[in-house]
């Protein structure tokens, strides 16, 4: 019986180690294909296609079914970079949440370096009920009270989502809007507003 | 259009030839469902080519144009004339309009383009951390509005190959498939993807090949 388990244990091993080859993501070498395609410009310099672990871990049609380690380690890693209000202060101002939220301006070579960015996050999210133009690559936010209280835990664990929510779920589609610098801190203050203030729109 | 072909026929370039002897994979001078089976490998240039790097190429072998300058602006800007390069692309696209799509993977070259396609699509980068894949690998999905291609199922690539060159209504102006190319990586934040380099190439083998069985519908109109 045990050694039938083991046995079948390489059989899936094998089966696994065929299925990226087939695949071929990971065995591809794209170096000198990356260095020849591109070159910098405005604020895109070639520095951004360098990757860090977390983005060739994620490079894959598999990356959903990283092994259970390596998931661990990119959200234990991910939750230890994340820096909180030291003061507590969680939430903004609903208002400028709301701009921000519409506005996918920022780091592209297009956008002036100089100005505000924005989150963007009408483009995957539905969050106030008059946006009818929201996309549908996240979850719905909209009436985010009606799922989750306003105690410090749940400020605590939806900050983290917004600032790097690899920290959840590794290989997280979302991008890292703390973590990699896209958002300032108060400008995830005014996005948490936008989530937990009851006289938001995302909650009428 | 008529610009095009005019463009296709007209003896041009240093060398005062048109463009008759071109061969675009099927034989010199073949248009009909050429742009239906490109990338491919081409053996005079050892190397595999989409239609806007096999158009540079025989501009330059056979009509004598300087790379350089083709290469230098392959796209107008917004609202300006379209350049000679996205008027011969729609000119030559038409010519395999109703064709099936049949992007070949004989050649060791074109299966190399392809995996190494399928790898860049998946490659996550940048600040975004953004992939091709992060877009347009799920059925279903849209970004405001506007409704996303799975381009890793035939369905979704077959729509996208084929509707490419478009005339593109939120540019006013013709666009190939390699200016959609290089706009959805400046949407990824990344830098500047290079104009016939060989990161398109690949990334077109990848989906042309998805696309097998498709037909041809380009140029098309899109938003």
């Amino acid at each position: 019986m045990r050694t039938r388990q083991i046995v079948s244990l390489i059989v899936l091993a094998l089966a696994g180690c065929a299925t990226a080859h087939d695949e071929g993501v990971e065995a591809v070498d794209l170096a000198p294909i990356i260095q020849s395609s591109f070159r910098a410009r405005g604020q895109a310099g070639l520095d951004r296609l360098k990757q860090t672990e977390m983005q060739r871990l994620c490079s894959s049609a598999q990356a959903h079914a990283l092994p259970a380690d390596q998931k661990q380690r990119l959200q234990r890693q991910a939750l230890e970079g994340v820096r909180y209000p030291d003061d507590e202060r969680w939430l903004g101002d609903w208002k400028r949440g709301e701009q921000i939220a519409q506005s996918g301006a920022g780091m592209q070579y297009s956008d002036k370096p100089e100005a505000p960015r924005g989150g963007n996050c009408y483009a995957c999210h539905q969050l106030s009920a008059a946006e009818i133009a929201f996309g549908t690559i996240g979850p719905s936010l909209y009436r985010y009270l009606e799922r989750n209280d306003r105690g410090v835990e749940s400020m605590r664990r939806t900050w983290t989502q917004i600032w790097n929510s690899h920290a959840f779920n590794a290989c997280s589609l979302m991008p890292r809007f703390g973590d990699a610098g896209i958002l300032t801190p108060d400008q995830i203050r005014d996005l948490m507003a936008l989530l937990f203030d009851p006289a938001s729109p995302v909650n009428r | 259009m008529a610009r095009g072909e005019e463009l296709w026929q007209t003896p041009r370039g240093p060398a005062r030839v048109t463009l008759a002897t071109c061969d675009l994979g099927l034989g010199p001078g073949v248009l009909r469902a050429a742009y239906a089976s490109l990338p491919r490998y081409f053996a005079d240039a050892d190397a595999v080519m989409d239609f806007e790097s096999r158009l540079v190429y025989c501009m330059v072998s056979i009509q004598g144009f300087a790379r350089d300058d083709l290469m230098a602006k392959p796209f107008s800007e917004r609202g300006a004339r379209q350049t000679e390069l996205e008027v011969l692309t729609a000119y030559a696209a038409a010519q395999s309009r109703g064709a099936i799509i049949d992007v070949p993977q004989r050649a060791r070259q074109e299966r190399e383009s392809y995996a190494r396609g399928r790898a860049l699509f998946y490659r996550r980068a940048g600040p975004y951390d953004f992939a091709c894949a992060t877009c347009h690998s799920a059925d279903q999905r849209r970004i405001r509005l506007q409704e996303l291609p799975n381009l890793t199922r035939a369905e979704g690539a077959r729509s996208a190959f084929a509707h490419w060159p478009a005339y593109r209504i939120s540019q006013g102006a013709v666009r190939t498939m390699q200016w959609r190319l290089t706009d959805c990586v400046r949407q990824q934040r990344l830098p500047e993807l290079l104009f016939g380099s060989q990161a398109t190439i690949d990334l077109i083998t990848y989906l042309g090949v998805l696309a097998q069985g498709g037909a041809m519908d380009a140029p098309s109109l899109r938003r």
